[in-house]
């Protein structure tokens, strides 16, 4: 943002003038076009209203005559042709010349032959004006007025006001900015400027306070009749026209320009994104070689580049956001086609449409979405005949909602179907060998076997689901997404799941930790604690990984143990629980490094194996840790607690 | 861009009658059937103007003016309130609570629509 509002509104109102620009040459070649014709009306509006109001009144007085005259177009009391076309066109020039010279500049008189052409080119505009400016004839008003402060939070739009004003034939606006306090004290809501205009003994006292008609009692108006011969404005020093560099943000104007999309393929954004990457690691280098060394100069330019590299980064995940909506469009299609295929009504309820993922994410999601999607119109939400007979409405309702939570995405996607049933999950884990018979388990963890490989409880195979890709494949895919599936099912009411994602794939924040020479890190969004392994469980708890932590009992892997580092355990071990879904899991490592933006490399095709490894990053000195994969650490972990609880 | 207007009143009709005069001088128009309505709705979406009315049921208008001026995102909204008394006690209570202007009915729609571009500014 510029401080300068001056400069800000110069730069505005060029943008607003290319646009006209474009639209009037559109305008030419179809001039009966009612769209261009607004745009080019309300571009020029712009420009005359905030001309005004950052003291540009040669600009905002020549900008009236074009406005009025687009303003007979639009209301049809002239026809757009291609000569007024022109003369607009050479008007816009003229209006450039006038925006780069010193705002309170009096027109030069160049414009006044563009007006009278633009006079002869309107075929209903006989009573066009010529003149510029100074409309202030003998006798007329001297007005100045001041809006509470408050006047512009409860919703007064002071650029109403003044366009109103200048309807009324206001000229030589001026702004008071005399009020305004020192920038430390200035609150940007309140409205501390005044304005001192004249008005045309044309205009009637009454017509003038119609105007203020909703402030006229809680503002200063001074409205004074000006004898003949009386100097236009006789109280504003000369020199005073500019809106001063530091007048209040909230003066500026509230018109915005038309937001405009560019289309890029998406492999540039990748491409950008690649760099940003590099950057990143090349600022944190930077950054290490600046925090190390004595040179204040250097590290200020560092922090510099961290703050910027940071921005651009945000900056890149923004632009690779695609909200859900294009996702969940192309499920009604599907779920329409399910419904008919399998002879029930099902309707398809979706909600937070405008919630935002990484494009590859939402690309990355659909098949998954299917695959649960199918089996929930499949085998969950029951024909007519059995919704009747369990009281439920003939219509299956799916719901497919996203939200933002935490740098997450969290997608549910849940039907008022039957549920899983529950036995035949048993079953079936039984003949698989998933479950010893008989075993006691919870609800809740039964059901999650569905997610192991190979396990399909449809009784009959449809064409629908139940071709072997099973609930596993669903599983994998979203771990790979560094993502997490749950699921809940309640008989007879039906089944939900929940999908959590990370935002993005590229660059995640990181707990960087080192046990003994290597460094690895954790994405932070798993990290729920840290703490100092007590010395007495570290002895104690020698081949008993569990840890009480505020009643639960969690199970813990020792990194160095696993990764069969070398050297001698730091005397004082760390431990980092990190979690997802239900589960935890306590790492033990020597050192807690800290937190880092990390760049996410996929690991060579050779390393694929190496299944506790979610990729690798480079370290700001150029070493490289490896990213580990809680999903796999989870996983790990849990049949070692399962058996160290039968043990008692 | 089409300015988007919140229209709250608990008659039906007087709502219709706004959204038709509203809608056919270009704006868009939301409804709102009381002052908790319109006020949930504000949460959800920022309007360029708001009309209400002051007597409903569920949360009158003042209510709602005064709570729609703590939303951070209806900060600077202009809020137009629709009277039948012309005393002057009422209009220095809702300007007090935060309303921009107002409108006497009954009214007919050039009046509404010289409201709104008046306080609008287009």
């Amino acid at each position: 943002m510029q401080d300068d509002p001056v400069a800000a509104f110069r730069v505005e109102a060029g943008e607003v003038l290319d646009e006209v620009e474009q639209a009037l040459l559109d305008l030419g070649s179809r001039l009966d076009d009612a769209t261009l014709v607004n745009a080019v009306f309300r571009g020029l509006h712009t420009v005359k209203g905030s001309g005004a109001m950052f003291g540009f009144d040669a600009l905002a007085g020549f900008t009236h005559h074009c406005e009025t005259a687009f303003d007979k177009v639009r209301k049809g009391k002239a026809r757009a042709s291609g000569e007024l076309v022109s003369a607009v066109l050479a008007a816009c020039d003229h209006m450039r010349g006038l925006l780069r010279a010193e705002a309170g500049t009096a027109d030069d008189g160049a414009g006044a032959p563009i007006l009278e052409r633009l006079a002869r080119s309107l075929e209903a505009g006989e009573d066009a004006p010529a003149g510029a400016t100074g409309d202030a004839r003998a006798g007329g008003w001297h007005l100045r007025f001041r809006l509470a402060p408050d006047a512009m939070a409860n919703g007064v739009n002071p650029l109403a006001l003044l366009a109103e004003l200048r309807e009324l034939g206001a000229g030589a606006i001026t702004a008071l900015t005399d009020a305004i306090p020192p920038l430390s004290e200035l609150d940007v809501g309140e409205c501390r400027i005044g304005w001192a205009m004249s008005l045309p003994a044309a205009a009637t006292r009454e017509a003038i306070e119609d105007v203020f008609l909703f402030v006229l009692d809680d503002m200063e108006l001074d409205l004074t009749p000006l004898e003949e011969g009386d100097a236009a404005r006789p109280d504003v020093p000369a020199g005073n026209d500019a809106a001063p560099p530091g007048t209040p943000v909230a003066a500026r104007p509230a018109e915005r320009i038309a937001e405009e999309t560019v289309r890029v393929p998406a492999g540039r954004l990748d491409e950008l994104m690649n760099r940003v990457g590099e950057l990143v690691i090349a600022q944190s280098r930077l950054s290490q070689i600046a925090g190390h060394g004595e040179d204040l100069a250097l590290r200020s330019v560092s922090e510099e580049i961290e703050r910027l590299a940071g921005e651009l980064r945000t900056t890149m995940m923004v632009l690779r956001m695609v909200p859900v909506a294009n996702l969940f469009g192309r499920f009604r299609r599907l779920v329409h086609d399910l419904g008919r295929e399998t002879g029930k009504q099902i309707a398809l309820v979706t909600d937070g449409e405008g919630t935002e993922v990484d494009k590859t994410v939402a690309e990355a999601l659909f098949d998954p979405l299917v695959h649960i999607v199918r089996n929930a119109c499949d085998h969950g939400i029951e024909d007519d005949d059995s919704r009747r007979a369990a009281g439920k409405p003939e219509t299956g309702t799916l719901r497919l909602s996203a939200r933002q939570a935490s740098g997450q995405v969290e997608l549910t996607i849940s039907d008022d179907g039957r549920g899983i049933d529950l036995a035949r999950v048993r079953a079936k884990a039984e003949a698989n060998g998933l479950l010893a018979p008989g075993a006691v388990l919870p609800d809740h963890e039964l059901v999650q076997l569905i997610f192991q490989p190979g396990f399909s409880t449809a009784a009959a195979v449809t064409s629908l689901s139940g071709r072997g890709v099973g609930m596993d494949v669903v599983r994998r895919k979203i771990e790979a997404l560094r993502g997490t599936i749950d699921i809940d099912s309640r008989p007879g009411q039906g089944t939900t799941f929940t999908l959590r994602i990370p935002l993005t794939l590229a660059i995640i924040e990181g707990l960087l930790v080192r046990v003994g020479g290597g460094h690895y890190v954790l994405p932070l969004g798993a990290v729920e604690e840290c703490l100092e392994l007590p010395a007495e469980t570290d002895q104690r708890s020698r081949g008993r990984s569990l840890i009480t932590l505020r009643d639960r009992l969690v199970p813990f892997l020792r990194l160095r143990e696993m990764f069969g580092a070398d050297g001698t355990a730091d005397p004082y071990q760390k431990m980092v629980v990190v979690g997802a879904g239900n589960s935890k899991v306590g790492l033990v490592v020597d050192q807690i490094v800290g937190s880092q933006q990390t760049v996410i490399k996929s690991m060579s095709p050779l390393h694929r194996e190496a299944a506790a490894f979610a990729g690798a990053t480079i370290l700001g000195d150029g070493s490289v840790a490896l990213i580990l994969d809680i999903g796999h650490l989870l996983a790990v972990a849990q049949p070692r607690e399962e058996r160290l609880r039968a043990v008692g | 861009m089409t300015a988007s207007i919140l229209t709250v009143d608990d008659s039906a009709s007087v709502r219709m009658a706004i959204r038709i005069a509203l809608s056919g001088a270009g704006y868009r128009v939301t409804e709102a059937s009381d002052g908790a309505d319109g006020l949930n709705k504000a949460r959800g979406e920022r309007f360029d103007m708001v009309v209400t009315d002051l007597n409903m049921p569920n949360m009158d208008g003042l209510t709602m003016i005064r709570e729609m001026r703590r939303l951070p995102n209806q900060a600077g909204v202009p809020i137009i309130f629709v009277t039948t008394e012309s005393d002057d006690g009422i209009k220095a209570q809702a300007k007090a609570a935060g309303a921009t202007g107002w409108l006497v009915k009954p009214f007919q729609s050039e009046q509404i629509v010289r409201v709104a571009r008046k306080v609008l500014g287009r």
